[in-house]
């Protein structure tokens, strides 16, 4: 399937061959002008770094430009301006729209205002695939495959967006198993937990941290939190470090959406198991890849 | 005691009959019939019905409803039958069906989803995903909508 002009609003939009072609396209190093003379524009309604920097340069990197903004002081929103006009706005400036925004199904909302292809750069706490993207291909790559492994998912599972297009993602592979690690609070919704089609469970991470092939930790992000009390309650709860990590599978790898906090220690950077900064790196040739099928 | 005694038959129009008891005023305001459009509209609740135990009926006379006007009320009742009726003769008679798609007539319980912005250009919309029980799911942010919660927002409450 072509993605020309397509949105990108949910991992789910893609198939698997869809994804291994871009994970191709992503791996083999390759550089272009495909952008040249072409804008994006980049609609970032709440702040971020990495998601926004990487869209930043892999727009640099094909020889685009960009607009935007990284928040809504400074623009017509604080006078007002609803998110639908700003986002005809950018459709009349723009060849693709990249949209981040608090509000859920703010992206599919764009994708139906304009006329240029709209990418999702997370919405509200369900859906971000382009991180989902880059969470495959980090395993794509360091693992040579994503069917077969067993996999620990740990964190903020119920308000964490990466946590969840992780694994709305799985959905496309054949995991052998997928232990969702998180407090009571914090597991998934029934919206979720019902459309997963691999065989998963919950698990307590030290139990099951010997079977593990890939460990995905995520942040308990405070700001989804709706009761204050409660997040200092669990915020520690689920800390990686490396003494812990002496019962893991030597191959076992660790990814994190990033930023994180205090959920992984600094001494589990220097062992074998951390590919959360590769995981990172990868958010660049991923996004190229991205706007270079997307953009029309 | 039947309903001829309660509500007159009509000459021509839709009766919207094996309404759960109870639930005609909901499903009045689903149609968006407020009275203000000039139609004579006539209802019962509460009558005795063979099928159901006790129903409501609903009249609108000169005014055919469309299927697609009328299978909206399936979410509050699903066994509702309606007769299209034309010189006082029953011309057409068939049962509601709950599209796959429902647009507009209930919201979404998530305060986060972008259909409960104020001011946005985008109406609620759901895909059913189960009919016994009811189960919506919002196509903007995929939370799921009850019965329950369906039945408590027609009620206004």
């Amino acid at each position: 399937m072509s993605f020309r002009g397509k949105d990108v609003l949910s991992i789910l939009d893609f198939t698997r061959n869809d994804l291994e072609r871009l994970f191709r396209i992503a791996s083999s190093k390759f550089e272009g002008d495909e952008l040249k003379g072409r804008v994006v524009a980049l609609a970032f309604f709440e702040p971020s770094t990495r998601t926004r920097l990487s869209f930043e340069t892999a727009t640099l990197r094909l020889g685009g430009g960009y607009i935007g903004f990284d928040a809504v002081q400074g623009t017509s929103i604080a006078k007002g301006e609803t998110f639908s006009d700003t986002i005809r706005m950018l459709d009349a400036y723009a060849d693709v729209i990249v949209v981040r925004h608090s509000l859920e199904g703010a992206a599919k909302l764009a994708a139906e205002l304009a006329d240029a292809p709209v990418i999702n750069a997370g919405d509200g706490s369900k859906r971000h695939p382009t991180q989902a993207m880059i969470d495959l291909y980090t395993i794509w790559r360091e693992k040579r495959g994503i069917d077969d492994l067993v996999y620990g998912v740990l964190g903020d599972l119920r308000y964490g967006r990466a946590s969840g297009s992780f694994l709305r993602a799985l959905n496309l592979y054949s995991p052998k198993k997928v232990y969702l690690i998180a407090p009571e609070s914090l597991r998934p919704k029934e919206e979720l937990l019902d459309t997963l089609k691999m065989p998963w469970e919950f698990a307590d991470l030290e139990e099951v941290l010997p079977e593990l092939d890939v460990l995905y930790v995520t942040r308990i992000q405070k700001e989804r939190f709706p009761d204050p009390a409660e997040y200092e309650r669990v915020k520690g709860s689920y800390r990686i470090d490396a003494a812990l990590l002496k019962n893991a599978k030597e191959s076992m790898i660790i990814l994190h959406p990033l930023p994180r906090v205090d959920e992984i220690a600094l001494d589990v950077d220097s062992t074998p198991h951390a590919r959360y900064f590769k995981q990172a790196s990868y958010g660049v040739p991923v996004r190229m890849a991205l706007l270079r099928e997307v953009v029309p | 005691m039947s309903e001829e005694l309660v509500v007159r038959r009509i000459s021509n129009g839709t009766v919207i009959d094996h309404i759960p008891a109870g639930r005609a005023l909901k499903v009045l305001r689903i149609l968006g019939i407020t009275g203000e459009e000039g139609y004579m509209v006539s209802m019962v609740m509460n009558v005795y019905s063979k099928k159901l135990g006790k129903k409501d009926i609903v009249k609108v006379e000169g005014r055919e409803l469309s299927s697609e006007e009328v299978n909206k009320i399936a979410l509050v009742a699903p066994s509702a039958t309606i007769n299209i009726v034309r010189d006082y003769e029953v011309i057409e008679k068939r049962k509601v069906e709950l599209p796959e798609r429902i647009e507009g007539i209930v919201r979404c319980v998530n305060p986060k989803c972008v259909t409960n912005a104020p001011r946005e250009a985008v109406r609620p919309s759901f895909r059913v995903i189960s009919r016994k029980p009811l189960k919506l799911v919002c196509e903007y942010c995929g939370e799921y909508l009850t019965e329950e919660e369906v039945i408590a927002q027609l009620a206004g409450t």
